[in-house]
């Protein structure tokens, strides 16, 4: 199986091409650097997105425009599970206040990551 | 009329003001930071994706984790932060400056300072500053404030979404609007190159198959009371073929198309205007041509990266401080924009010194040389492995290279 990709571990960004060698390992060509062989690796075999997103407050005064907590998840996350990841995150409701760096989620999905808030909010 | 005094007054308490600021302080002087938001941390709120920090805590954070940082060195500092105070002007008075700014809570005051620190930021390029044409329905967005919207107070603005402009603020939204359940049906760019990093192509619009039309202009907006598609055109050797163009349904437009430094005040103030950047001349001491009004982050110039507006931010604030104690720059070389470059910051460097030297460059290429010449001769010629124009560069200089440069010498700086 024949992938292209453009690499992102730089602004240069390399255009690779991975090819299964022979012995099922990735072979990589159109890389400048070692880095560019490992991204098109961890890209190809087992993608991760750091997560970011918003959840909803609970006790937000009339007078305040911001409804939402700001959060991310605690470390890169399988990016095919992003998208049960953002259910759980869009049906938390946290009461205000919260403070930054408190885990929202724990263990999300089983996976070993945290969802955190990244602001601090009364 | 409430009147306080400063050594210096920081207009703008985003990453640059709190930075100026917190040198300022440090330098032993009396600083205010005027805010027109209810909360310190300006734009940073928002930004909620991560990619801040890395240069400046090591480590990648979000906008509203990077702010938050900075809040906190302000809080243990005696630095005061008007907040939900908006400047109405900058006057000189004699050698002080008298900024009048206006809140709900305290009604008007007048803040009196020997130097003024200009740190507002930047504004969004909006509809009628790139003329598309086409009926005036509802729907069309600027991309940061759809981000606000989403991200801040909670409203999602539309379900079917085109983002004109890919520069990293539609990338970005390109994404958010994608992780809240809509439907993004493309970004269409009029360059032939993307105008945001190649990272933010590959995670913003690979990821989700959004399709991203390079070398197309939008000629028509659509749609009576709601926004109903809109009209691209490709551009093919310079013109456009408008047997080619297309139409693509949506109900809501998000631009992307450029940041403007806002610098309303600082023109009223007298303060002369840089036309490639859209922000104030300043010279090796990031002071702009009004004596004791110093200007850095956005509205000096659009930086890529928060970590580079608070680098320069700190050379601002420490910049004001020493000229508050009587410093002056011994003598200066006019810096100039050489081929491929759009502008260089500040225009002016102090030889005998380092000075740190902000660029832009017009092109996109691989294996580049960074060229800087003096009175035409080359003093220093550097490999770049890749430059483009949403890639700031940055440079230092004039250490030793320009002890015996003569009094009307000018540096010059290529990309090649």
């Amino acid at each position: 199986m024949r992938h292209e990709l453009t690499c992102i571990t730089c602004p240069i960004g390399c255009r690779l091409v991975a090819e299964d060698g022979p012995g099922g390992e990735l072979a990589v060509s159109g890389n400048r650097c070692p880095r560019g062989a490992a991204y098109a690796r961890e890209e190809l075999l087992s993608p991760r997105r750091t997560v970011t997103a918003t959840c909803r407050a609970l006790g937000v005064t009339s007078s305040s425009l911001a409804r939402r907590i700001p959060c991310r998840t605690s470390a890169p996350f399988p990016r095919e599970r992003v998208d049960e990841l953002l259910a759980a995150i869009y049906a938390l409701e946290e009461p205000l206040p919260v403070e930054r760096g408190r885990v929202l989620i724990r263990d999300a999905l089983g996976l070993g990551i945290d969802v955190v808030a990244t602001r601090t909010l009364s | 009329m409430k009147e306080l005094c400063f050594d210096a007054v920081v207009i703008g308490g985003g990453a640059a003001g709190m930075a100026a600021a917190l040198e300022l302080e440090a330098a032993g002087r009396s600083a205010a930071v005027v805010e027109r938001e209810d909360s310190l941390g300006g734009i940073l709120g928002q930004c909620v994706h991560s990619g801040f920090g890395l240069i400046e805590f090591d480590e990648e954070l979000t906008g509203p984790e990077f702010a938050e940082r900075f809040e906190e060195r302000m809080r243990g500092r005696p630095i005061s932060a008007l907040c939900g105070c908006t400047v109405l002007s900058i006057e000189a008075e004699g050698a002080e400056k008298v900024v009048t700014c206006a809140s709900p809570a305290k009604g008007v005051s007048r803040l009196r300072a020997k130097a003024v620190v200009l740190a507002m930021g930047c504004r969004e390029r909006n509809r009628g500053n790139i003329r598309i044409p086409g009926t005036r329905p509802a729907g069309v967005y600027t991309a940061g404030l759809a981000q606000r919207l989403v991200n801040i107070e909670g409203y999602v603005p539309g379900r079917e979404i085109v983002v004109i402009g890919s520069g990293d603020i539609g990338l970005i939204m390109a994404r958010r609007m994608s992780w809240i359940g809509c439907k993004v049906h493309a970004v269409v760019e009029i360059l032939p190159y993307p105008s945001g990093l190649t990272r933010n192509i590959v995670q913003c619009l690979n990821d989700f198959g959004i399709p991203l039309y390079l070398s197309h202009l939008t000629t028509n907006i659509f749609g009576r009371r709601r926004v109903e598609g809109i009209e691209a055109t490709p551009i093919e050797n310079g013109g456009l073929v408008p047997e080619k163009a297309f139409r693509i349904p949506c109900d809501t437009v998000l631009l992307a198309v450029g940041l403007v430094p806002e610098n309303e005040l600082s023109r009223e103030a007298g303060v002369s205007l840089n036309p490639m950047t859209n922000g104030p001349w300043v010279d090796s001491y990031l002071m702009t041509s009004v004596p004791g009004v110093f200007a850095c982050g956005n509205v000096l110039h659009v930086h890529d990266l928060a970590d580079y507006v608070v680098e320069e931010s700190r050379r601002a604030g420490r910049f004001a401080a020493a000229w508050l104690g009587g410093a002056r720059p011994e003598r200066e070389l006019r810096v100039k924009a050489g081929s491929n470059v759009r502008y260089v910051a500040p225009s002016r460097v102090e030889p005998g010194r380092d000075n740190k030297l902000y660029l832009r460059t017009m092109i996109v290429k691989n294996d580049a040389v960074l060229e800087v010449k003096l009175d035409g001769k080359v003093l220093r010629s550097t490999k770049r492995n890749h430059v483009q124009p949403s890639e700031m560069i940055s440079i230092s200089l004039g250490m030793t290279e320009l002890e015996f440069a003569g009094p009307d010498a000018v540096v010059e700086i290529s990309i090649l």
